[in-house]
C-alpha cells in the first residue's frame, strides 16, 4: 500500500557542494529532489560548507561528492576535525550517508596519496585507499549489488514488471568511474557489489564500493542516480525509514531507457 | 583526430641516425594521406601523424622556415573560433597564413598544416607573400607544452580553462600546472603571453613573468547574478582562500580578488565594454586596445564570442594590426565550422551550436534563452573518445535555462536517452521530448516536425564534437553545407 506522502520531508545535507562536485554530483541531488517533489514529499537541502558544524539529528541523508585533489584535501581535514563526531553519530543513528568517488574515499580510514602523504578519513567504512603508480581507472562500469547476505542490506524486491522489463535480471547499478586511488576493503567490510564490467575498487578484487549499515560508498558517478532511478528511490525510502514499495510509482520510461543505455555503454545488455 | 593520449615528453632531438631526410619523409607522409583519403578517411591529420612518426623533429624544422614565425592559441573553449577570427584579421593585413583551420589541433594536425604549406609558396605566390608567411596554430590544451617547445612561437594566447572531458584531460589544476611550466621554461619563456585576465587560472600564469598583455571584459551590465554551478577555480591559487567575485561574466570568468592575500584580477590592457548581445544573431562591443578604441559589430552571438573576438583582437594588435582594421575584419567574420553556423535543411534554417562541456553549453543555452519564443531543438549527445566517454557533464550544464522554452526536442546520438532524461529533470515536459538515436533519422524527423506557420522556423542543433562532425557530413552529402574539411 502506498502511504500518503504529504506530511513527509526528506532532509538532505550536501557536504561541500561548492568543492566536491566535479563529476556532476548535482545530478544526484536533483534526482532526489524531483523524485520527492513529484510524490508530494517535501525536499529540504542544507549545504554544509568548510568550517560549518554538522548537526547529526537534523538530516535523513548526508551526501558527499568528489573533487579535485586540492579541494579534496581541504575537505578531508575539515571533515575529520569539524564534522567527524557528528557524522559518526548520524551513521550510528541510521542516517543514510552516501559518498561518491572522493566522498567514498573519505568515508574510509585513510587515503595514502604518496608514501610521504596520508590523509586521514572518517573510518565509517573499513577501507584504505592508496594512490599507486599506473593509469587512472577510467570507464563505464556496471555492478551487481544482489549481495544481501554479505552486506546485511535488504535491497528491494523485483520492481513492477511493466515499467522494468529487466526485472528478472540481477540488481545492476550502471555508471562511470574515474579514480587514481585503489581502495582495499578490510576482511569484514562488505562491498557494495560485484563488478560485472569495469574496474571497481582496485581493478583486481572484483568488488566495487562498500556498505556498512546505512553508510554507502561507491566510485560510480556519471552521475549515479539518474542512471539508476530505482536506487534513488531506495535511498529516499531508506532515509525516510519506509519500505520502498510504499513510494508512489512514477512514470519512469525515460529513466529506464537511460539506465539501459548506461548498461549498454558498459557492455551489459 | 582528438583521440590520442596527451604526450609523454620525448624530446624531438632524440633522432636516430638513420632518420629519413625531411623531403623524403614529407613525400611518404603525403602518399599516406592520399591513400587514406582514397579509402574514405576524412581526418586532416593523417599525413601529419605519419610525418611525426618518420621525423619527430619535423614540426620544429618546418616551423623554423616560417619567415614570421608562429603564434599559438589554446583554451578549453573557443580556440577554433578565436584563431578563425584572428586569421580573418591577419589575412586582410596581407599576412599569408599556415593555419590548422579545420580544428585538428594536436601534433598530427599541426604537422599536416606545416607540410601542406611547405609545398605551397613556389606554386602560389610572390616573394612578398612568402616573406609574410606566419604560422597560426590552435593547440589542444593537453598538447600545449610539446607544441610550444617545437614551434617556438613568438606569441602564445591563452583564453580559458574549464572542466572538460575529465576522463581525457584530468583535473583542471593539473593542466594549469603544466601550462605554468610551459610559459616559464624553455621555448615558452621567450614568447609574449596574451592572457585572459578574467580567468584566475589563466591570469596567474603571467604573475611572475614579463612580456604579458592581459585582455578582459569591463562591463558589469553583462554580469551574472552569481557564480554558476559549473564554475571552477573559486579559490585563490596563492593562499587557498575563496575569491570574492565582484562580477561574474561566464563560468568562473569575471572580476575577482582574494580577500586574504590581496591577489586580484590584473587590469586588462585590451578590453571589451558597452557590450550588446542580440540573441543568436550577433553582438557588438567597444574594443579598447593599447593604441585606440573602436566599435565592433560582430556577426557572432553570445558573450563567449565576445571573448573569442577579444582574444583575436589582442593577438592581431600584438602583431601590429590597427584598431580600425581589426574592427572591419571582425565585422566581416563568419562562424567557424559548427560554431553557431547557420545552414538550411529542407528549407528550414538550421543553426548548429557545438556543446561539449558545461561552461560552453551554458553559454549556448544562455544565448538561446536570449532569443524570443519557443524553440525546436535537435540535441545530439555522443560518448565517443573525442567527446569524452563520460557524459556526466550534461548534469553540470544549466539546461534549466530552457525550461518553458522548448516546443519540441529530439534527442539523438549514442547517449540520446541520458540527454532526454537531463531535459526532463531540467523541467522540459516529457510530451515535448522524443528519443531517436540515429542522427540521420533524427535530423529528418526534426526537420519535418515544423512549428505552425508564422512562427520562427529555426531548428537549433546542439551536438557534441563527433556528433557535430557527423551532422555536418550528413548535411554536406545533402548539399546543405560546404565540406570545408579540406
Amino acid at each position: 500500500m502506498v502511504v500518503s506522502d504529504s506530511n513527509r520531508t526528506l532532509r538532505v545535507c550536501a557536504l561541500y557542494p561548492d568543492l566536491l562536485n566535479i563529476y556532476a554530483d548535482r545530478g544526484n541531488l536533483l534526482m532526489l529532489e524531483l523524485r520527492c517533489q513529484w510524490r508530494g514529499i517535501r525536499y529540504q537541502q542544507t549545504n554544509c560548507l568548510l568550517g560549518e558544524p554538522l548537526h547529526s539529528s537534523q538530516h535523513d541523508l548526508i551526501y558527499i561528492g568528489g573533487g579535485q585533489d586540492r579541494d579534496q584535501l581541504l575537505c578531508a581535514r575539515d571533515l575529520v576535525q569539524v564534522k567527524g563526531d557528528a557524522l559518526r553519530a548520524a551513521a550510528e543513528a541510521g542516517v543514510v550517508v552516501l559518498g561518491i568517488c572522493g566522498g567514498y574515499q573519505l568515508l574510509g580510514r585513510s587515503y595514502q596519496l604518496s608514501p610521504q602523504q596520508e590523509i586521514q578519513g572518517l573510518g565509517l567504512l573499513d577501507a584504505v585507499t592508496v594512490r599507486q603508480p599506473g593509469p587512472r581507472l577510467i570507464g563505464n562500469v556496471a555492478i551487481d549489488i544482489n549481495m544481501d547476505s554479505a552486506s546485511g542490506v535488504s535491497w528491494p524486491g523485483p520492481p513492477d514488471r511493466r515499467s522494468h522489463p529487466d526485472s528478472a535480471s540481477p540488481r545492476l547499478l550502471a555508471g562511470f568511474e574515474n579514480h587514481g586511488g585503489r581502495t582495499h576493503l578490510g576482511p569484514r567490510q562488505a562491498p557494495l557489489g560485484k563488478v560485472v564490467r569495469g574496474f571497481g575498487n582496485d581493478g583486481r578484487s572484483g568488488f566495487e564500493g562498500a556498505v556498512s549499515g546505512s553508510v554507502i560508498g561507491t566510485y560510480l558517478h556519471g552521475p549515479l542516480l539518474p542512471k539508476n532511478a530505482w536506487f534513488a528511490d531506495w535511498l529516499i525510502a531508506t532515509a525516510l525509514r519506509i519500505d520502498p514499495a510504499q513510494l508512489a510509482p512514477l512514470d519512469d520510461a525515460l529513466e529506464q531507457q537511460a539506465h539501459l543505455a548506461a548498461r549498454r555503454a558498459a557492455g551489459v545488455q | 583526430m582528438r583521440s590520442r593520449e596527451p604526450p609523454s615528453h620525448s624530446s624531438p632531438k632524440d633522432q636516430p641516425g638513420s632518420a629519413l631526410p625531411l623531403p623524403s619523409a614529407i613525400a611518404a607522409a603525403r602518399l599516406a594521406g592520399a591513400l587514406s583519403k582514397l579509402r574514405g578517411g576524412g581526418a586532416t591529420s593523417v599525413p601529419g601523424v605519419v610525418l611525426n612518426r618518420l621525423r619527430p623533429d619535423a614540426i620544429s624544422l618546418l616551423a623554423k622556415r616560417l619567415p614570421q614565425g608562429s603564434v599559438v592559441v589554446s583554451a578549453t573553449n573557443g580556440k577554433t573560433t578565436t584563431s578563425a577570427l584572428a586569421a580573418s584579421i591577419l589575412q586582410r593585413q596581407g599576412v599569408s597564413l599556415v593555419h590548422n583551420s579545420a580544428g585538428a589541433n594536436m601534433p598530427g594536425g599541426v604537422a599536416a598544416s606545416l607540410m601542406q604549406a611547405a609545398g605551397r609558396p613556389a606554386r602560389v605566390g610572390s616573394h612578398h607573400k612568402i616573406a609574410r608567411q606566419l604560422g597560426l596554430f590552435e593547440v589542444d590544451e593537453a598538447w600545449l607544452s610539446p607544441l610550444v617547445e617545437q614551434l617556438s612561437p613568438s606569441v602564445v594566447v591563452l583564453c580559458n580553462l574549464f572542466r572538460d572531458q575529465l576522463d581525457r584531460y584530468g583535473e583542471l589544476d593539473a593542466i594549469a600546472e603544466r601550462w605554468q611550466q610551459t610559459v616559464t621554461a624553455g621555448a615558452g619563456a621567450k614568447a609574449q603571453l596574451l592572457l585572459n585576465a578574467d580567468d584566475p587560472l589563466v591570469a596567474d600564469l603571467g604573475r611572475h613573468r614579463d612580456r604579458v598583455l592581459y585582455f578582459g571584459i569591463e562591463d558589469d551590465s553583462v554580469a551574472l547574478q552569481s557564480l554558476g554551478h559549473a564554475a571552477d577555480a573559486k579559490r585563490c591559487r596563492s593562499c587557498g582562500a575563496a575569491y570574492v567575485f565582484d562580477a561574474v561574466y561566464l563560468g568562473h570568468l569575471g572580476r575577482y580578488h582574494c580577500p586574504s592575500c590581496g591577489q586580484r584580477r590584473p587590469q586588462p590592457q585590451v578590453h571589451a565594454s558597452k557590450i550588446q548581445l542580440n540573441g543568436v544573431e550577433s553582438s557588438s562591443f567597444t574594443l579598447t586596445l593599447p593604441h585606440g578604441a573602436v566599435r565592433v559589430e560582430l556577426p557572432l552571438p553570445g558573450l563567449y564570442n565576445v571573448y573569442n573576438a577579444l582574444a583575436a583582437a589582442a593577438l592581431a594588435g600584438a602583431l601590429q594590426a590597427q584598431p580600425q582594421q581589426i574592427a572591419a575584419a571582425l565585422g566581416q567574420s563568419r562562424a567557424a565550422f559548427g560554431r553557431a553556423e547557420l545552414l538550411t535543411v529542407d528549407t528550414r534554417p538550421l543553426r548548429i551550436m557545438l556543446v561539449k562541456n558545461p561552461v560552453g553549453a551554458n553559454e549556448v543555452l544562455r544565448t538561446l534563452a536570449l532569443q524570443q519564443g519557443q524553440h525546436d531543438l535537435l540535441g545530439i549527445l555522443n560518448d565517443n573518445v573525442a567527446d569524452g566517454r563520460d557524459v556526466s557533464w550534461i548534469w553540470d550544464a544549466d539546461f534549466e535555462a530552457l525550461a518553458g522554452r522548448v516546443r519540441h526536442v529530439i534527442c539523438a546520438g549514442t547517449r540520446a536517452q541520458e540527454l532526454a532524461l537531463r531535459l526532463k529533470y531540467a523541467g522540459v515536459p516529457t510530451s515535448a521530448i522524443e528519443v531517436c538515436e540515429p542522427i540521420a533519422a533524427a535530423l529528418a524527423a526534426a526537420a519535418a516536425n515544423r512549428p505552425p506557420a508564422g512562427q520562427d522556423q529555426t531548428l537549433y542543433a546542439l551536438p557534441t564534437y563527433t556528433a557535430m562532425l557527423q551532422l555536418r557530413s550528413l548535411l554536406v552529402r545533402r548539399g546543405a553545407a560546404n565540406g570545408r574539411w579540406s
